[in-house]
């Protein structure tokens, strides 16, 4: 690739700029490198904050339509476990943060532990997660069609008592929303993965940390989401 | 421009550097490219033949058009049959709307950031690459997994709900709806990814000496233009994802027959597809304030006014989607307000068109092909613009809602604007791009084909329109038909003058003369590297020290240490 061809026309030169292993050939230097790839999360950030947004929206528009059903269906969620997820969530949030700073302080051991923790974490959190929703999918409590206590028969009139603003729309945007959070937690799963492979072979240091804090961002943002979907959700009163 | 060595060892043997056409060879380095070069050859590639494939179907269903009554898409043994007329409009309805999605998320919302900005922006910029050049392959593969995942949908079946899929008529569809917006779901994410790429490049990649008020404007076009995409195309994301969901569980969010709402349908997507015109239009822009100062040889008007009048559309995008929807039922107070935010819009519209006027005053004006799109581009674009105002006035739009006057108004502005800009830049920049030139006298007469087919189609619809023609119908009443041939005769011009310049411009890849470095006399970075330009763009990290539109044959003063 180009990289060669770049490393070779430098190994003509006096050597007065090295070039660490991690510098991609079209940086001038690793400063340019780390403060480009942080304002591309961070651009990255905002594009997920408008992709909830519409989901939030949606919610509210749902909410302040049909308050009495949002009221009453939410009550079918579970706020304990709703509870646990988020305090799971919080302290991810913090081991995370304390992987990036090991990693500064080049302790490579302790930054191991933090990300496995945040790892456990973030497993544990989607293990209750699929125990939630398998009680709702036991008791049919699901999105529009699926719902329980409608069972369609071809040809029915939707627009029926029962069927405008019922419970199937709160769980439509309950599932949506978990739905779409749960994912992002999944590929954090794997980026933390990735990093923790990277770790132990020692390729981050105090000078090149880049990947650890950006994950470290997106995981915060995970984090910061779910905390905004709990009280909507679980806590409605 | 005056270029300093910054890096000046080891780069006496570069002399011979290849180009990036040749500097690898074989299939497999162009799939596996991260030269944002290759990038953007491939996009123009892809991108222009969607714009065949959905002119073709314009071409179609125009010639459909030139009856009152459905004719030629009937099938021959159907002929005045019931059978033989539904499955006529059926055919009608399928063609639009594929040429309407095509063009939208296929063509133009990618067509010049993609392809052009890919190729552009890092050599103007003085950059060796965009900031994230794997991401940038990643949103061609994208792009082209959307563009199939799309044509296939439409092929497959009956997608006839035109490229706005309003509901309810879009969620209680089946198979080909779900399909098509996974699709342009997927077509966003390109859109992203470039938008993400273009922002971080255009803050981070600059050459030394490159501040923000001395880049050509087109990267301040484009840097308006990556905003707009990586702020509004996420909204476009959900509101796919919701449609999605409402079609498959009938959950009750749009749909009134489930207790939702489609109006709010309306909201969601016009938040994305208002902002989404500005995508198109904005690097439109861009083009024809390098194609007017380069081949006026002129300082730019208004330079800082160009620039900062990008930047607020892109933010008055975002506050004008209502004006879609001044018909739909949404309060009247809503209604006044987009209203008069909407005229908001052609402050800053009007700003530019001026300063272009203003720099041509006195210039040493080119009359070459790229000049000619470029004052083609000021005369239908100023059309397209200011029937945007008579639109944007709640009263008059109410008329004219969904008749071939908005028809013809965006076609004014998508084709007489983005289209016309980027036929411009295509041959302001050919040379650069394949270092060879186009013949002047076959763009020329390629550009006055173009002129006339275009008008005579779209100006027709504006006639059309103010007499009531609706939009989207495949009969009409026998009063319209002269007005619909006229049309239909333009847009066989118009086809005739694009398939001509298609010829000649690939004929100039193969026989054209060289181009040298800098065949116009532009002082932007991107003509003081070779054309076609090597691999890395420049031999070394180039030095800015003035204005992109300072030329030696206006100022003289800015000879004197500058060459």
């Amino acid at each position: 690739m180009s990289t060669t061809v770049e490393s070779q026309s430098h190994a003509h030169g006096d050597g007065h700029h090295d070039h660490p292993e991690y510098l991609q050939h079209h940086f001038d230097n690793p400063a340019q490198q780390e403060s480009a790839a942080k304002l591309g999360m961070w651009v990255f950030l905002a594009t997920e904050i408008l992709m909830f947004s519409g989901l939030f929206l949606a919610y509210f528009i749902v909410r302040s339509q049909y308050p009495e059903m949002v009221l009453s269906a939410h009550e079918q969620l579970d706020w304990k476990l709703g509870s646990v997820n988020t305090v799971v969530l919080i302290f991810s949030s913090l081991t995370m943060a304390l992987a990036v700073r090991a990693v500064q302080l080049n302790n490579r051991k302790q930054a191991s532990l933090m990300l496995i923790i945040t790892i456990l974490c973030a497993c544990a959190f989607m293990v209750i997660k699929y125990i939630e929703y398998s009680s709702k999918i036991e008791h049919g409590l699901l999105p529009g069609i699926a719902y329980a206590e409608h069972t369609i028969v071809e040809g029915t009139h939707y627009a029926q008592e029962g069927w405008w603003g019922g419970p199937q729309l709160f769980f439509g945007i309950y599932f949506m929303m978990t739905g779409l959070h749960g994912l992002h937690v999944v590929i954090g799963i794997g980026l933390l993965v990735w990093l923790l492979v990277k770790n132990n072979r020692g390729r981050f240091s105090s000078e090149y940390f880049t990947p650890v804090e950006n994950v470290g961002l997106y995981w915060h943002l995970v984090d910061l989401i779910w905390i905004f979907l709990f009280p909507l959700l679980y806590l409605v009163k | 421009m005056a270029t300093t060595t910054v890096e000046g060892h080891g780069h006496d043997d570069h002399h011979d550097e290849k180009s990036f056409w040749t500097a690898k060879r074989g299939l497999w380095s162009w799939l596996s490219t991260v030269d944002h070069k290759r990038i953007g050859i491939m996009y123009l590639v892809g991108t222009m033949a969607a714009f065949g494939v959905a002119g073709v179907l314009a071409v179609l269903f125009r010639i459909e058009l030139m009856t009152p009554e459905i004719d030629f898409f009937v099938d021959g043994a159907l002929a005045g049959t019931a059978e033989g007329w539904a499955a006529g409009k059926e055919l009608y309805n399928k063609m639009f709307t594929l040429h309407g999605a095509l063009m939208v998320f296929v063509f133009i919302v990618p067509a010049v950031p993609a392809a052009l900005g890919n190729f552009f922006l890092p050599l103007m910029l003085g950059a060796k690459d965009v900031a994230f050049p794997r991401l940038n392959l990643a949103s061609l593969y994208i792009w082209i997994t959307g563009t199939v995942i799309l044509l296939f949908a439409i092929l497959m079946g009956q997608l006839d709900t035109g490229w706005t899929f309003y509901t309810p008529y879009s969620s209680s569809g089946t198979g080909p709806v779900i399909l098509a917006t996974v699709g342009i779901f997927v077509l966003g994410f390109s859109s992203i990814l470039t938008g993400v790429n273009f922002v971080v490049t255009v803050h981070k990649m600059r050459a030394p000496g490159m501040t923000w008020n001395r880049m050509p404007l087109f990267i301040w076009a484009l840097y308006a233009t990556a905003v707009i995409q990586v702020l509004a195309t996420p909204v476009l994301a959900i509101t796919l994802m919701l449609l999605l969901v409402e079609s498959l569980f009938k959950i009750g969010i749009f749909n009134p027959e489930y207790g939702g709402d489609p109006v709010l349908f309306q909201h969601f997507f016009w938040f994305y597809s208002h902002p989404a015109v500005y995508i198109m239009i904005l690097p439109g822009f861009g083009i024809v304030s390098e194609l007017i100062a380069v081949h006026s040889k002129k300082h730019i008007f208004g330079y800082k006014a160009i620039a900062l009048s990008s930047v607020s559309i892109a933010i008055i995008s975002f506050l004008v989607w209502g004006h879609h929807m001044f018909v739909s039922g949404q309060s009247e107070f809503a209604s006044a307000l987009f209203s008069f935010l909407t005229f908001a819009v052609a402050v800053p519209t009007a700003i530019k068109v001026f300063s272009w006027v203003a720099t041509l005053y006195k210039g040493s004006i080119s009359w070459n092909t790229p000049m000619m799109y470029g004052l083609i581009f000021l005369f239908t674009f100023t059309i397209g613009g200011l029937t945007g105002v008579f639109l944007g006035a709640l009263s008059v739009d109410v008329h004219f809602h969904d008749s071939y006057f908005v028809v013809a108004h965006f076609h004014y502005v998508m084709m007489g604007g983005t289209v016309i800009a980027l036929l411009g830049g295509l041959h302001h920049w050919w040379p650069k791009m394949f270092g060879r030139m186009y013949n002047e006298k076959a763009g020329l007469v390629g550009a006055f084909i173009v002129f006339v087919g275009f008008n005579l189609t779209f100006f027709s619809q504006f006639m059309l329109g103010s007499q009531g023609m609706p939009r989207r119908y495949a009969e009409y009443l026998p009063e319209f038909q002269s007005y619909h041939v006229a049309s239909s005769i333009g847009s066989f011009i118009l086809a005739v003058g694009l398939f001509w310049t298609l010829f000649y411009l690939v004929h100039a890849i193969f026989k054209g003369k060289k181009a040298g470095p800098n065949p116009w006399g532009g002082v932007s970075l991107e003509w003081a590297t070779a054309s076609p330009p090597i691999e890395h763009n420049f031999h070394d990290t180039p030095h800015v020290d003035a204005s992109p539109y300072n030329f030696p044959e206006i100022d003289p003063d800015m000879v004197e240490g500058h060459h």
